[in-house]
């Protein structure tokens, strides 16, 4: 076994709090003048440790070759912290990283790219701010230009780029790096589904073929499923551990879990004016509390309070894409069924055999009404992850994406010469 | 994709990389910026492209902008104020001071706002970050060369239209004039890195810096020969970096004799203390000053 490819010892991150940074020439040479005379500092009214917090603790892990790993955790765990300070972007306050091999890091995408410059030189400009060397990029430049599907457009300044193409040509530059360690932020949050798609492919490809080591962070727990076998844990800056893909998720779901799959929605802001004062959703939950699994089970509970009572009513959620796009709705009355629901608690469940959406993330949105009338409604009130179900993972994997559901199949076969 | 070993990246060199606080100062990544030569390049072409694009006149304006300022200054300050200019035609003496000071006027202020400006690159991606002053010092080396040929080609032309009235005439300091180049530029990028650090850590230094320079022009023998300081005076010309070097392109092109070498080893001494005082400086806020940009 040759030593780890990166090796992280009791890493640590101190930022200093409040007006650090900001203040002025005045300020700081007063400093330095009451220290040149030997008296105390004037501005230590709060003890240090409230003026000091730290983004990472004492962080120690090793990574092998040929590993890709998932670094999750809530916002504010230090992921960020931890990828600035592998990628060189500032320094750690205590604690030791050795890296052997060459590191390439991909915290955006189109880093340095400057709109008066032709693709073409943005390529050569951008490939080398990522660290590759002139005849590198020259010997890829083909491949690169193919990825991105902008070879019409090639010596045309950036500027003039669709948004979209912009983003193409960036992740085509990057996903031509070859660096042997490769860290990698949430960048593939970005174009649209299919694109995405195709990063994720060629993420795949880099990790599995080419035996690169990844440090990949996400919150797409999807993603990470996909990519990584292993996972590091961060919780409140300090390493929770590091864990097996699956287990790991299971960490962060239960950790994220309080949060997000059951929501007390009694005070969320409401949506066109709608008051909640005859009925209110107070709150919403998945019946599993594993999550939302494609194509398996799934439950979504209402709690309801009644002021008065409400006779003919109807409980629905809607899930919207990313993009914004609404993709799925679900009512209780679309069955014809109505609800009369007397003053006083109610709950409502919303069971599927087998949840349609494909996995991904999607904006939910809750209501409550009679007819055309609502009493309540509630947008974006979670963002749900719904990730890939358990036996038939190839479904997600074929990606046609959106909703599916299943539908009557009929089929015959034609006889020859038939039109 | 096969796996192909990369040229800077044989299999047989295995590359270490150690990530720990660092203590000292004058920590100089020169083996880094070498690695990144290609991307210095492309920076400096960046810098070029971006200048002149969608301008009809292009790198026109590097010859326009000084010969302009040449003919104001030699209006204003030759027939306006009758200030002297020791006997050489004032449209060469002037735009020979305009060559020297327009390169570290423009370098300085390209480099003293490097931390800021480029605050988005740096704190998404590591490269020795001096490759950008660095290339910024070049790309306006090549602009000052522009406006040497510019002078030459004006000095050339006054000969010609002015036969027997042009007494000024190059002498042998034009062999140096690559070592006064090279001086000026470190010199302006050391003091741009030095104002670059304060400007990351302190606003105040982007007001600053701008008028300083506006300052620094006057007592800098630009618009007048440093004969002309009266001797009691001698001595903020002497302690001042720049003169010498300005005196230094007039000795050279216009033969002159306004350079003094005790001044020019002065100017020297401070320059390289600049240099490094500014490289030090620039590199210890470069560590860490994304953290409260």
């Amino acid at each position: 076994m040759s030593a780890p490819i990166i090796e992280v010892n009791g890493l640590s991150k101190r930022y200093q709090l409040g007006h650090f940074g900001m203040s002025s020439f005045r300020e700081e040479s007063e400093k330095w003048m009451r220290r040149l005379r030997g008296k105390p500092p004037l501005d230590d009214r709060a003890p240090p440790t409230e003026r000091e917090f730290w983004a990472l603790r004492d962080i120690s892990f090793s990574i092998n070759p040929g590993e890709v790993v998932g670094i999750i955790g809530r916002n504010g765990a230090g992921k960020s912290t931890l990828l600035k300070i592998l990628s060189r972007i500032t320094e750690p306050t205590a604690g030791e990283i050795v890296l052997r091999g060459r590191v390439a890091s991909l915290l955006e995408v189109g880093t340095g790219f400057h709109p008066e410059l032709s693709g073409r030189d943005n390529i050569f400009l951008n490939g080398a701010i990522l660290g590759m060397k002139r005849s590198e990029i020259a010997s890829k430049f083909d491949e690169i230009v193919e990825f991105a599907e902008v070879r019409k457009f090639i010596d045309t300044p950036v500027k003039r780029y669709s948004s979209g193409m912009y983003v193409k040509l960036a992740f085509a530059v990057a996903a031509h790096l070859e660096p042997d360690i490769l860290i990698v932020d949430e960048v593939l949050a970005v174009g649209d589904m299919q694109f995405q798609q195709k990063c994720i492919g060629r993420m795949q490809e880099i990790s599995r073929g080419d035996g690169r080591t990844v440090l990949f962070v996400s919150h797409a727990m999807t993603t990470i499923r996909r990519l990584c076998k292993t996972c590091i844990v961060l919780q409140g800056g300090r390493l929770h551990g590091i864990y097996p893909a699956e287990e790991a998720i299971d960490h962060y779901n239960q950790n994220v879990g309080g949060t997000v799959l059951d929501l007390d929605t009694e005070n969320l802001p409401r949506a066109w004016g709608s008051t909640g004062e005859q009925a209110r959703l107070v709150r919403i939950r998945t019946v599993n509390t594993r999550g939302l699994f494609f194509g398996e089970p799934a439950s979504i509970e209402f709690t309801i309070r009644v002021r008065t009572a409400l006779t003919g009513a109807m409980v629905g959620i809607a899930f919207n894409t990313i993009e914004g796009g609404r993709i799925m709705t679900l009512d209780s009355d679309a069955s014809g069924d109505t609800l009369d629901l007397q003053p006083g608690l109610h709950t409502v469940t919303l069971a599927l055999p087998s949840l349609p959406l494909s996995p991904g993330r999607y904006y939910c949105h809750a209501a409550i009404g009679r007819g055309r009338h609502m009493c309540d409604i509630i947008d974006n009130f979670a963002l749900w992850e719904v990730a890939p179900g358990g036996q038939n993972d190839w479904e997600s994997d074929r990606s046609f994406g959106g909703c599916r559901v299943r539908s009557l199949v009929t089929h015959e076969s034609l006889p020859p010469g038939a039109q | 994709m096969p796996p192909s070993p990369t040229a800077s990246n044989p299999p047989h060199t295995p590359i270490e990389i150690r990530i720990r606080p660092r203590a000292g100062w004058l920590w100089l990544d020169w083996r880094g910026l070498v690695e990144y030569r290609d991307l210095v390049f492309l920076l400096i072409r960046r810098d070029f492209v971006s200048k002149y694009t969608q301008t009809i006149l292009g790198p026109l304006w590097a010859v326009i902008t000084p010969v302009i300022t040449a003919v104001v200054f030699a209006t204003v300050f030759g027939r306006v104020l009758g200030v002297s200019t020791d006997g050489v035609h004032p449209q060469l003496f002037y735009l020979c001071g305009l060559l020297g000071w327009n390169y570290f006027n423009m370098t300085l202020s390209a480099t003293s706002n490097t931390l800021r400006s480029n605050y988005g690159l740096f704190s998404k991606v590591y490269f020795p970050r001096l490759a950008v002053p660095v290339a910024l010092t070049l790309s306006n080396l090549s602009t000052a060369l522009v406006q040497l040929l510019t002078f030459s080609g004006v000095f050339v032309f006054l000969v010609i239209t002015h036969p027997g009235e042009i007494a000024a005439q190059p002498t042998w300091m034009v062999l140096a004039l690559p070592v006064l180049f090279i001086h000026l530029g470190a010199l302006a990028l050391g003091t741009g890195l030095i104002l670059s650090a304060f400007t990351a850590k302190y606003r105040d230094f982007q007001h600053v810096t701008p008028f300083i320079l506006n300052l620094l022009m006057y007592v800098t023998p630009v618009i007048y020969p440093i004969s002309k300081i009266p001797e009691k005076w001698r001595w903020v010309a002497a302690i001042n970096p720049v003169s010498p070097l300005i005196e230094g392109f007039r000795a050279a092109l216009l033969g002159t004799q306004g350079f003094h070498l005790s001044y020019y080893g002065l100017s020297l001494l401070i320059t390289v203390v600049v240099f490094f005082v500014g490289i030090g400086l620039y590199q210890r806020l470069a560590r860490d000053y994304v953290d409260y940009a």
